[in-house]
């Protein structure tokens, strides 16, 4: 198991190195005082596992394809950012636009994560076990947002067609962003990715709300054809 | 961009160290501020007596405007050079006529008044600022830095943080005021003096207002939330304590960190790494127009 110590060794040189992994690679790498560097891990294309100790700073696995990424800290601003497939754990918080405009894979934060959480999100499923700040899955298009906590002001706001789900209470809806009825597909979808998050256990799928667009702001109303 | 970081002491067995911690949290921020740097420390207060921190041009000739107070003081004021800056200590019941004898040199002016609190800025990377003062080896309670990208006014030193318009008061801002005129003209009318067109002085003098019109520090702080338009972190220290507030959108980003020791806020947790037992501290991001404080007993 490759050990790569940020103190010794450069952030520049650990990246360079992930980068030139086999896309069919399968290592597990261990990366050593991060302490709030930018942009660890970020930019993989390889099923590897790199497991990260300590607190990171922005865009960690920023851009993640195939690979691995678990944060045993907290994570800074943008984590996970534009996501194409693969795992990204973050085992503490996670500060603002956490999983921003992912297209994909899967973004667990065992904490909270503050504001923003999952903004202009495109694919990307995100399971905080926190709470979630204000505005989070702002303009959000396609992709899963659960939240076995609370959610702050304006969740949903400008909203596509993402589904969000709380578990907590909800500060208050974005403009366009709707509670809709929890049915049997979506019990489905919180199971797997209650799983996938590994909290399948201890979560009863119906004590969710369900959130999704009105579809009013984003579509044209005949209605509205005098103010043009 | 800006890099804001502040450091309130728990442990009085650390306050020796205090400007040495600042100094390695100032410097883990210079790439978000790379034009200027600035920082207060509240060091020990001599009983009966006032410091100004006064400003002047490189290789100043400090006995031109520091002799006439001999005859003010009975003695030469205590003075400690640091840089373009100097700090003196002098009889809280001459400060008037201290402030007048000074008001008539050339080349200096006072920047700085408190019991406390000592307030040094200029232009240049924040590293090497904070060597050209000599931070590592002051000491104190707290202490509070910027490093500096300047947006909404020229990269001076007036345009440096922190901003002082009271007595041991200062704020350090990430941000930009969108209503400051409109403020600064009100605090005017109010009597308040503004050196610079800078948005930051008019929060500090903000903060000023409120505070001599009576406000505790949480009060002044949950007024500014109202008052002021824009973004903002801001981190301010007054003489016994330490303030913390984001704006409602909370674009800036900010990390706190406590311990039994310490409390302390980065701009990011960069600016924590090398502080004693970070690595059990309890580490958060503040909340969105949320007032933290924390006062000296």
């Amino acid at each position: 198991m490759p050990t790569i110590d940020l103190a010794k060794t450069t952030l520049r040189e650990l990246n360079a190195a992930l980068h030139r992994l086999a896309p069919d690679g399968g290592e597990v790498w261990r990366v050593l005082n991060p302490r709030g560097q930018h942009a660890v891990a970020a930019g993989i294309d390889a099923p590897v596992t790199v497991e990260v100790d300590g607190h990171v700073g922005y865009y960690c696995a920023g851009m993640n394809k195939q690979a691995t990424v678990v944060v045993n800290g907290n994570a800074g601003p943008g984590v996970a950012e534009n996501m194409m497939s693969g795992e990204v754990r973050v085992r503490g918080d996670a500060s603002q636009a956490a999983g921003a405009t992912g297209c994909g894979g899967l973004l667990v934060i065992d904490g909270n994560a503050s504001a923003r959480c999952g903004i202009s999100m495109k694919g990307i499923d995100i399971v905080v076990k926190g709470s979630v700040g204000h505005l989070s899955a702002f303009m959000a298009q396609a992709g899963h947002l659960v939240v076995l906590g609370d959610a702050g002001e304006a969740l949903g706001d400008s909203l596509y067609e993402a589904e969000l789900y709380v578990r907590g209470e909800v500060e208050s809806l974005g403009a366009d962003c709707v509670e809709k009825p929890l049915g049997d597909a979506h019990k489905a979808v919180l199971v797997r990715l209650l799983n996938a998050a590994g909290v399948g256990n201890e979560v009863d799928v119906a004590s969710f709300r369900r959130y999704g667009s009105a579809r009013k702001l984003y579509h044209f109303h005949i209605d509205n054809v005098g103010h043009y | 961009m800006c890099g804001i970081v502040g450091l309130f002491l728990k442990d009085a067995g650390l306050q020796p160290e205090l400007g040495a911690l600042t100094r390695t949290m100032l410097g883990a921020l210079c790439d978000r501020g790379p034009d200027s740097a600035g920082f207060a420390v509240y060091g020990a207060e001599i009983p009966g007596h006032v410091k100004l921190t006064l400003r002047a041009r490189k290789d100043f000739d400090w006995d031109l405007p520091l002799r006439p107070l001999a005859d003010i003081c009975n003695a030469l004021p205590r003075a400690t050079m640091r840089d373009t800056h100097a700090v003196i200590a002098v009889p809280a019941d001459k400060e008037a006529a201290i402030r007048g004898e000074i008001a008539r040199a050339d080349g200096v002016e006072i920047v700085g008044s408190g019991r406390r609190m000592e307030v040094f800025k200029e232009v240049g990377r924040p590293d090497r600022v904070a060597e050209r003062f000599g931070l590592a080896a002051m000491a104190g309670t707290h202490a509070i830095g910027h490093t500096r990208m300047a947006t909404e006014s020229a990269v001076t030193t007036n345009g440096a943080h922190p901003f002082t318009t009271g007595p041991d008061q200062c704020l350090v801002h990430n941000g930009s005021l969108s209503n400051h005129n409109a403020v600064r003209r009100d605090l005017i009318r109010n009597g308040l003096a503004f050196q610079t067109e800078n948005d930051t002085e008019v929060a500090a003098g903000y903060m000023t207002w409120r505070m001599r019109e009576g406000a505790s520090l949480e009060q002044a702080l949950n007024a500014m939330l109202v008052e002021l338009d824009g973004f903002f972190t801001f981190v301010v220290g007054t003489e016994s304590g330490f303030g913390v507030l984001r704006d409602p959108i909370a674009c800036k980003p900010a990390v706190m960190a406590e311990t039994e020791q310490w409390v302390a806020f980065g701009t990011e947790y960069r600016a924590l790494v090398d502080l004693p037992g970070v690595e059990n501290a309890e580490v958060w991001e503040p909340e969105p127009a949320r007032v933290y404080r924390w006062e000296r007993h």
